[in-house]
């Protein structure tokens, strides 16, 4: 399976934040993306999710399925947690098992959350609410995984928690693509400068 | 199909858990009818020939006062943006939400009517048909209603301007609904005509609402 993004252009809020941007990311790999504030990080990741129009361009995932959109075969994890806060922490995955598939259970084994399943996850902190979101990267296989500053607000032991599945699912052949200020822990085999001011 | 009925019960589970929904429609309902006899006088004469028309207009602001919970929540955390690359299509996934919507605030306002009715002095084979007009006219109010729910995601404060936008097209709902229940109590209509147009009106909404409102899902999480 391999992504590939030609001459991508995204224009947001009438502001251009960038043009003619092409890459490629294979199966097993890591794409690191890296940038100041507002050079299209997360745009970029929300545009391969399908979240954001692109203005031109042409982007293709090879070897997927293609009753699917790309979206449909991506792990979004973006700034939000997706959490209802009235719901507790093994309802809120319950739900999304019943959507992506796989144990609610073991995502929450996974991410050391189990002790907290019958807590509202309103009453959470943000590091463990953060767990929680990312804890769906457990549930269902999905071969790409959108990752936008997936270390926010957590502490060392969960980082490593998240190295070490972001380690797991390239060597099983998925494709990674996070955006990050800080190192993950994890060897990425490109990576893609998204530049400031677009000119 | 089962991510269909994961995404109904899930916000059924949240509208009984967080309250607010149905039971807030249900007391905003209760809130306006009781006041509208004050305003109006104690004629009952009076009062059980408007009754239809008062309880329907209170149906719709009361409807209209939950529209904004529909999507609101889901935008703000984030949940739609995963909804929107979930195996569900958008479409469904609101056909699902609104689904749940209704049974938690269009289904208790149908069940609330007759027992308002009785504070209108609405005569008693009315009660029937008013139940039967609201539960087919209350989905298109949602439907409807959902349509400028999803349009105005990007707004903050956003209930008025899906005010709006929404009640002019409640209009053909309001004339049919209670056209059909005039039509019990004086005549010289049959219940059925303004009572088919009513349905049509539900159908044609179902269809329709639930592509637009995905459409203006898809704009807003641009």
């Amino acid at each position: 399976m391999r992504l590939v993004a030609e001459n991508l252009e995204c224009v947001r809020g009438g502001r251009r934040v960038f043009s003619s941007l092409s890459f490629t990311c294979a199966a097993g790999e890591g794409l690191l993306l890296t940038g100041p504030n507002g050079s299209g990080k997360s745009s970029l990741l929300r545009l391969i999710a399908g979240l954001v129009q692109m203005r031109s361009g042409r982007l293709g995932l090879e070897g997927g399925d293609d009753e699917r959109s790309i979206g449909q075969h991506t792990h979004y994890a973006g700034h939000l947690d997706a959490l209802k806060t009235a719901l507790t922490a093994y309802e809120n995955l319950e739900f999304w098992a019943a959507l992506y598939g796989g144990d609610p259970d073991a995502a929450l084994e996974g991410f050391n959350l189990s002790h907290l399943s019958d807590i509202p996850a309103g009453f959470l902190s943000a590091g463990q609410k953060r767990r929680l979101g990312l804890a769906r990267l457990f549930l269902g296989q999905r071969p790409l995984w959108l990752l936008d500053e997936p270390s926010v607000s957590l502490d060392t032991a969960s980082r490593e928690i998240l190295g070490a599945i972001m380690k797991a699912h390239m060597a099983a052949g998925g494709l990674l693509i996070a955006a990050t200020h800080v190192t993950l822990g994890v060897e990425f085999s490109r990576e893609l400068k998204l530049g400031g001011r677009a000119a | 199909m089962n991510s269909f009925w994961a995404i109904l019960r899930r916000d059924i589970r949240l509208a009984m858990r967080q309250g607010g929904g149905g039971g807030m429609a249900v007391g905003f309902f209760l809130i306006v009818v009781s006041i509208l006899p004050l305003g109006v006088g104690p004629d009952l004469n009076l009062l059980a020939r408007i009754a239809p028309g008062l309880l329907w207009v209170a149906l719709l602001l009361s409807v209209l006062l939950s529209l904004d919970r529909i999507f609101h929540a889901d935008y703000e955390d984030g949940t739609l943006d995963l909804l929107a690359t979930g195996p569900l299509s958008l479409t469904l996934v609101v056909i699902a939400k609104m689904l749940a919507h209704w049974i938690t605030t269009g289904l208790p306002l149908v069940i609330a009517a007759p027992v308002l009715g009785v504070l209108l002095n609405l005569d008693t084979q009315a009660f029937l048909p008013l139940m039967l007009t609201m539960l087919a006219g209350t989905p298109a109010l949602n439907f409807l209603g959902a349509i400028g729910a999803a349009l105005t995601l990007g707004v903050r404060r956003g209930g008025l301007l899906i005010s709006l936008l929404v009640l002019p097209l409640y209009v053909p709902v309001l004339i049919f609904g209670v056209g059909a229940v005039n039509a019990v109590l004086v005549g010289p209509s049959p219940f059925g005509s303004p009572f088919m147009i009513l349905l049509a009106i539900t159908l044609v909404s179902a269809v329709i609402s639930p592509i637009a409102a995905a459409a203006a899902i898809r704009l807003n999480l641009d």
